[in-house]
């Protein structure tokens, strides 16, 4: 039915197995939508949040997304600023990822105000005291870098492509793609980067407070680094599970191995910087505050000390050094084990960072208060991961996302599709 | 907000702030308008009538 849009030479599966696919993680789709509208219309009562928690599993979600998206940018400075031309296999589903996850970002903060229509306020009626006003001017621009570098993917669509304009307008796009890409490593450096600041300067609060560089705290750093570190590492994993699902290799090895040598790099110097910030604050700053390192992991029924060895030691330097050793990374599952440790690791960092520092105790009369999200909470983070599977399901199928994928799986000649009509489509059961 | 705006003032913080932005704001109007132009006038150019055959 569809066999006209899909790219040349590439097979995919029947029309009605890809539209039940959609139709499965559409129901999970509906059932977000659904929390959505509710706390929307019945506003934020339908939440858990309260005066303890002004932040809760949305923001701990939308810096956790913001931080997976990072790959994106790292990947478009790796390729067009610092000339990596190997990554060229992998950077438009860099895109996708980083397309999603921002646009997910934006989502949950177009819930978590509870009035979107109000959301252009922060522009207009800015607080330019506050980091969080850069975040969304920088966040709500760099999903306009995004949306850019998303559109000649579109436009390479088969039959889009055959519009001698768009065909143009797409070969332009790309010429002038250095110029977005290092626009976008601008503002993701100051926008990843004042996310973390925001915890930094909670002096009231001295299990996110820290020192710093003039008016950034060392954690402003520390979260642009972890982006730029982790985010190739989910770009890995999800080409990884893609490749799984449609049972294609997708990308040559050299350059996954290429983007995950950079990234265990990445991660390695930043796990040693986040030793050398952690050291400090549990040995200088946290008790010139008045707190020692027991106070934030005891006496609770869940922020032990597990927590801060998962993040720093089995979400950091473990794959830090699995994905660095030549030997290690070569393997896929070790590979995959350390991509897996790692994604793991980074939202764990930005849960610690949100919920963690609510949780601990601050004034001698205050008490460790734990957080349970509501259904409609759940619903509401599960809902851009449902609709981050649709649209890959469907820039895999009609765009030429992966440029080795022809190469990787040839196909037969009687194996190619017929223009109209699904029959020779259909040939193929396995494929997504 | 713009410097006509009632809220703005000329200090360092809405300078910066709103510099940054209308700075990043140009570069990607700029940079998209370039090549929607650009587009046009090759689509102009080009002698097949406008139909690229993929």
């Amino acid at each position: 039915m569809d066999s006209a849009l899909i790219p040349k030479g590439l097979k995919r599966c029947p029309t009605w197995q890809f539209l039940l696919g959609l139709g499965v993680v559409g129901v999970v789709l509906a059932w977000g939508i659904y929390a959505m509208l509710l706390c929307w219309f019945k506003g934020l009562n339908q939440t858990n949040m309260n005066d303890y928690y002004g932040f809760a599993l949305w923001i701990w979600a939308d810096l956790a997304v913001i931080a997976l998206g990072g790959g994106a940018f790292f990947s478009g400075l790796l390729r067009y600023i610092i000339g990596k031309d190997e990554l060229k296999a992998i950077i438009n589903y860099a895109v996708v990822i980083g397309f999603i996850c921002y646009t997910s970002a934006l989502l949950i903060l177009a819930i978590d105000v509870g009035q979107p229509l109000r959301g252009w306020f922060i522009f207009w009626h800015a607080n330019v005291h506050s980091m969080l006003t850069e975040v969304a001017f920088c966040l709500s621009c760099y999903l306009g870098v995004l949306t850019i570098e998303y559109i000649p993917l579109i436009l390479e669509n088969r039959q889009l492509n055959k519009v001698s304009f768009f065909h143009h307008l797409a070969h332009n796009m790309h010429e002038t793609m250095a110029v977005f890409a290092a626009t976008g490593a601008f503002l993701s450096f100051f926008h990843q980067g004042s996310l973390g600041g925001v915890a930094g300067v909670l002096y009231g609060r001295p299990f996110a407070f820290r020192e710093g560089l003039l008016i950034w705290p060392w954690t402003f750093f520390l979260f642009t680094w972890s982006a730029a570190a982790y985010g190739p590492c989910f770009t890995l994993f999800v080409t990884w599970i893609t490749e799984k699902i449609t049972r294609k290799k997708l990308v040559k090895d050299n350059v996954v191995e290429l983007l995950a040598k950079i990234s265990g790099w990445m991660i390695f110097t930043y796990t040693i910087a986040k030793i050398c910030d952690t050291t400090r604050w549990a040995n200088m700053l946290a008790p010139s505050l008045g707190q020692t390192l027991s106070n934030f992991y005891t006496n609770n029924a869940f922020y032990g000390y597990w927590i801060l060895f998962s993040e720093v030691i089995l979400g950091g330097l473990v794959p830090a050094i699995i994905l660095i050793s030549p030997t290690l990374r070569k393997r896929s599952t070790w590979r995959v084990t350390a991509l897996f440790l790692a994604i793991m690791g980074i939202c764990l960092n930005r849960w610690v960072m949100v919920l963690q520092v609510m949780a601990v105790p601050v004034m001698p009369f205050d008490q460790w208060v734990l957080y349970i999200p509501s259904w409609q909470e759940v619903a509401t983070t599960i809902l851009p991961v449902a609709y981050g599977i649709i649209l890959i399901m469907i820039s895999y199928r009609y765009l030429p996302i992966f440029p080795q994928e022809a190469e990787l799986n040839p196909i037969a000649p009687n194996d190619v599709p017929v223009t109209h009509g699904d029959a020779a489509v259909a040939a193929e059961p396995a494929t997504v | 907000m713009f410097p006509f705006s009632f809220e703005w003032v000329w200090d360092a913080g809405h300078m910066v702030f709103h510099g940054g932005l209308w700075y990043a704001l140009s570069i990607i109007g700029l940079g998209i308008t370039y090549c929607v132009i650009k587009a046009a006038i090759d689509t102009g150019n080009e002698k097949d009538g406008g139909h690229h055959d993929v």
